[in-house]
Parts: C-alpha cells; structure tokens; sequence
C-alpha cells in the first residue's frame, strides 16, 4: 500500500516568518529516502509538512502541494486527521503513552480511532511487534507499563505503533538520535525490512546513517542565518556521497561547514 | 578533639583538620539556654512562660553562635547560625498546629462518640448535655457533595479549554476572570447567592442555596490546580497521539486527561477539604436546623461549621463540648479528605515498572 509522494512548490511559515522556500522533489513507492542537511536548515520543519503536522504548532501555515499518489494533501476540504492516519511519524524522542501498557500502546492508533474488533486487536499488535522486531523481546510482559523499556526498546514500540495502523508513508525525524549505537544499528536494520512494505522518509543528522540506509539522498541548506532553507539537491544515495553535483553538497559531505 | 600525636612531620594534615564540638554540643546549649530563660523570666517577675521561651530561644542562638565561633571558627558559626535559625522557624510553625490539634482531641473526645456521630439535636434542650451532629454531618456531606457536582466538571473544563485551545482574547478573558474569582471573600460568595437565589428569584434557604455558593468558591481552586496539571504532560505526548491520525477532543479524553488524572484528583480533593470548613456563606444561606433534614432542596439544613457557631453561641458547657467535638470531626473530615488524595495520586501516577 506503498505511496509515492509528489511535492511541488512547499513553502512552509512560522507566523510571518518563512522557514523553507519552494521545496520540489518525488519520493518513489517503497523506498528510503534521507533528508540531510546542517542545523536549523527546515528538514524536520519540511518532514512536517508531509503529514500536516507543521500546521498544529502555533502559527504554522502552509502553501504548495503535496500529492500522495494522486491526491493533494492540501486541497481545500481535506481533514488533516485522516492524512496523519495514512502518514505516520515517528519521533526523535520515544514517547510511549505512559498510562498504557505495551499492548495498549501498539493499539493505540486503533483503539483511539475507534474502529476495530477486539478479536482483530491481537493480531494486529502481534504482527505490529514482529515487524518491529520487539514481538520476542515483549511478548510475555504485554500488560506492563510502555515506559518501563530500554531507550532502543520504547523507540521500536513507538515504530511499531505507528506501522499497527498501516499508513501509506512513514516518516522519521531524528528516530536514532537519543539512542545508542546498538539500538540504533537494530532500528537501521528495522528500516531496511520495513521498506519493503512502506515508503519511508528518514531525517537525520548522521551522515554516515543516510549513506547506510536510504536510497536516495536530499540536502537542504540555508543561504544565511534567517533565510528560508531550501533544497539544493536530490539524487541517489551513492552518487550524493561520491559525486554530488552541487559544491554545497560537496562542501557538506566532506565536513567543510554542517 | 584536636589532634595531639604529634610532631612537626606532618604540618598539611593539620590544616585540614579542625577542631569540632561533641555531639551532644545542641542538647547542652539548650539545656543551658532553657534553665537561663526560666531562671531569668522568673527573676524579672515576666508570668508569661512565653516570654521565658522566648528569651531562652534567643538565649540558644546567640549561646550556640558564640560557642561555635569560639571553637570551631567563623564559618562553622555561620552555619551553626544559619541551621539554628531554620530550625526554630520551623518550631515555631509547627508549634500552633499542634496545639490546635491537641487542644481539639483534648476537648472534642469528651462528648465524641458513636451516639453523637448518629443523632441530631431535635428535641434536645441545649443547655444540657446529650444531641449529636448527625444532622450537621449530613449537611455537610450533602453540601459539599453538590458543590463539588457543580464545581469540579465545569471547573475541569475550562482548565482544558484554557491550555488546550484558548489562544485568543477569550482564554486572555477568562483567565483574568478565574483569577479574579480566586480572591472573592467567602461571605461575598454567599451574599451574591442570598441576593440572586433567595431574594430575587424568591427560593428558600436550603442545602443547595449553601452548595451554590461553595461551588463558587471551588470552582477557580479546580481550574488552576487542573490547568497546572495539564501543562504538565509534555507535548510530545500529544503529537504521537495526533501523528497517529487521533483528533484532538480524543487525545484530551484519552491521552491527556489520564495522564494527569492523579494530579487533577488531588487538586479537586484539596479544593473539597478547602471548602469543607467555609462557614461565612453556609451561615447565610442554609439557615440551620436542629432536626435531621435530607433534603438538600428543600427546607432549612445545618451543617458542621453552622454548627459548631450555633453551639458556641448557646454558650454553656455542654453546648462547648458538642462544639469542640463537631471541630474534630471536621478537622477528621479534612484530614481523610488529604489522605485520601495523596493515596489515589499514587496510585495513578504513571508508573515504570518492568
């Protein structure tokens, strides 16, 4: 159920303020796709816009397309709460609702949206927890609290939260950041497999990650401190890591500014 | 105390090492400080055993200061000074808490008893002893049980609309007012029901009257405690609700809500023992009662703090001691009321266990 995501034209605000200008590229059906770039260049802000989040914090407003497969997420009278359930997200901070228990947590996306049979609850949290490789490591201690896992833990519980409703797009901002290398080298692995089934758009800070895991590359940039970001490039991973086209590309790749 | 070993091999130990009081250095100040005071109130003809406390207080810090300076140094003072005075502080706080709690059993469990916890005062001659407050307690518990109906949803909702969707000149508005609320005299809360209800609508003086009022009163206590509550569960939490396709009026009900709901019951506990003891608008508006009434509707109620006013007023000795025993079992009352919220705020807390 994989779908391709099409943007044309995004310019995203805070208030008055612009934080990304005329954002233009295709994220293809199943596939991984990073966002790369320096600090406060728009990647998350931008990750945002994709599942109409940007627009719940104060001020945030929107103006460009976004189509997945051949719909504009932006068209007047489409309701933001049906695009978050076909676009997920995903964290850089776990966040597991801490009055629930692990199983509640899985079925949250379910259970809060009403619309499920019990029966099928177990199933579907079963085959959640296996897709985020967590099933073995919780399966016999579903009913304690979701806050009581490691670090690596709660972010694969938030994963597996967020493929339990089945979206079209995954999106992940940050999602290994506040983990360590181990628990990072399982959600990597993780996202490997889970492409197989979702199109999954990752940000992150750590270059070498994006080389690893995605099969196509974007680098944003600001033209100066206050300016708006911008894409500068898009292109395969290898050839982003091996030979950009862009200098500011380049410049970032080999450590000369970030 | 100091070290007397030695020799001249090892001076640098020795600028570590500093001279210290014994242990037991506090007791023997106060002894001292208290056997001064006593020893010199007395002498200078002062009756009031206060004011030798007060001197043997003073007495204690400046002995415990000087001695400390003498022996361990200036700095050691400072502290010594400074541990002193906090302590007394405290003593001094803690000191009319519990005389009034003592002076309250002490008088209260003269007349407290299952007979008094069960019959009212119809029918009973006042000045002789016998009645109970039956009717008073079930006033209050029906006051306050109204109050609380009234008080506490309207109160929870407009905490949740002030942090969750206020954002414009409205919330700015109804803040301001909440806050305003917060400092309205109780007998002004009871004059506004009295004028409103009673006069110019034309109802009785009943236990609802009395609920009103205590709502009114309770209600600014909710949204502020419920409205800290709520700022208190982090945001993340909120956008994984709402990433996950969740509206927002279910993420308040089910992610929210609960998350804070031990905190948001304390503070609705805390406000109920607040209003519990308001005797200024229940004197105004219930109108008393000597006979049991259930019906918080209609007819005249009493209720603990009326009581325990009525029976003062009577002013004789039977009347006190029923008076001090409707005082202890509403200061029970509150004290159930506190236990009771810290219990269920542990109980809901969010827990980690693995």
């Amino acid at each position: 159920m994989a779908k391709r995501i099409d943007v044309s034209g995004l310019t995203a605000y805070y208030g008055s303020h612009k934080a990304i200008e005329d954002i233009s590229m295709t994220v293809e059906p199943r596939s991984v796709t990073a966002f790369i770039g320096p600090s406060g260049c728009g990647k998350s802000t931008f990750l945002r816009t994709l599942n109409r989040m940007h627009e719940v914090t104060t001020g945030g407003r929107v103006e460009g397309k976004v189509m997945l497969d051949d719909e504009n997420l932006y068209a007047s009278g489409v309701d933001p709460v049906s695009v978050r359930r076909t676009v997920g997200m995903v964290f850089q901070r776990p966040n597991p609702f801490p009055t629930m228990s692990i199983f509640e947590n899985v079925a949250a996306g379910l259970k809060l949206n009403g619309s499920y049979r019990k029966s099928e609850l177990r199933d579907v949290v079963e085959k959640s927890l296996k897709g985020a490789n967590l099933w073995n490591e919780v399966k016999d201690r579903l009913n304690k609290p979701g806050a009581g896992l490691s670090g690596g833990q709660q972010q694969r519980l938030c994963i597996a939260r967020a493929i339990a409703v089945e979206p079209d797009v995954l999106l992940m901002d940050e999602p290994c950041s506040a983990l360590d290398p181990i628990s990072t080298l399982a959600i990597e692995d993780l996202i490997g497999e889970l492409k197989e089934r979702f199109t999954i758009v990752i940000v992150t800070h750590n270059m070498q990650q994006a080389a690893r895991v995605s099969d196509r590359t974007a680098f944003f940039n600001l033209a100066g401190v206050g300016q708006p970001g911008k894409l500068i490039e898009i292109d395969e991973t290898e050839r982003i890591f091996s030979n950009p086209s862009v200098q500011a590309t380049e410049d970032y790749i080999s450590g000369r500014f970030g | 105390m100091s070290d007397t070993t030695t020799d001249t091999t090892t001076p640098r130990a020795s600028a570590l090492q500093q001279a210290r009081l014994p242990r037991w250095a506090p007791l023997g100040l106060a002894a001292v400080a208290i056997a001064a005071g006593v020893g010199i109130g007395a002498g200078a003809g002062l009756g009031n055993t206060t004011q030798w406390g007060l001197i043997a207080a003073l007495l204690f810090v400046v002995l415990s200061y000087g001695v400390t300076a003498a022996v361990e140094g200036g700095r050691q003072a400072r502290n010594q000074l400074a541990t002193v005075l906090v302590w007394l502080c405290f003593l001094i706080a803690i000191v009319p808490l519990a005389s009034l709690l003592w002076e309250t059993i002490n008088r209260g469990k003269t007349v407290l008893d299952v007979y008094f916890l069960s019959h009212s005062m119809d029918g009973v001659q006042t000045i002789l002893p016998g009645g109970g407050a039956y009717h008073a307690i079930l006033g209050t518990l029906e006051q306050v049980g109204i109050a609380t109906l009234i008080a506490a949803p309207i109160g929870l909702l407009t905490a949740v609309y002030l942090v969750e969707y206020g954002r414009g000149r409205l919330a700015k508005a109804v803040t301001f007012f909440v806050d305003v609320m917060t400092g309205i005299p109780s007998i002004v809360a009871g004059l506004f029901i009295l004028s409103f209800w009673i006069i110019i609508l034309g109802f009785d003086y009943s236990g609802f009257a009395g609920a009103m009022a205590l709502a009114i009163l309770m209600m600014p206590v909710v949204v502020r405690s419920t409205e800290e509550m709520l700022k208190l569960v982090p945001d993340e939490l909120r956008e994984a609700s709402l990433a996950l396709g969740v509206p927002k009026w279910r993420t308040i009900l089910k992610v929210v809500l609960p998350t804070s709901i031990g905190g948001i019951t304390t503070g609705v506990m805390l406000a109920v023992a607040r209003i519990a003891g308001e005797s200024a608008p229940i004197v105004l508006l219930v109108f008393g009662s000597q006979a049991i009434n259930p019906n918080p509707f209609e007819g005249a109620q009493s209720s603990l703090p009326y009581y325990i006013y009525e029976q003062w007023q009577l002013g004789n000795e039977a009347s006190f001691n029923r008076a001090w025993a409707a005082a202890l079992v509403l200061i029970a009352f509150v004290m159930i009321l506190n236990l009771v919220a810290r219990g269920i705020a542990r109980w809901k807390a969010p827990k980690s266990g693995r």
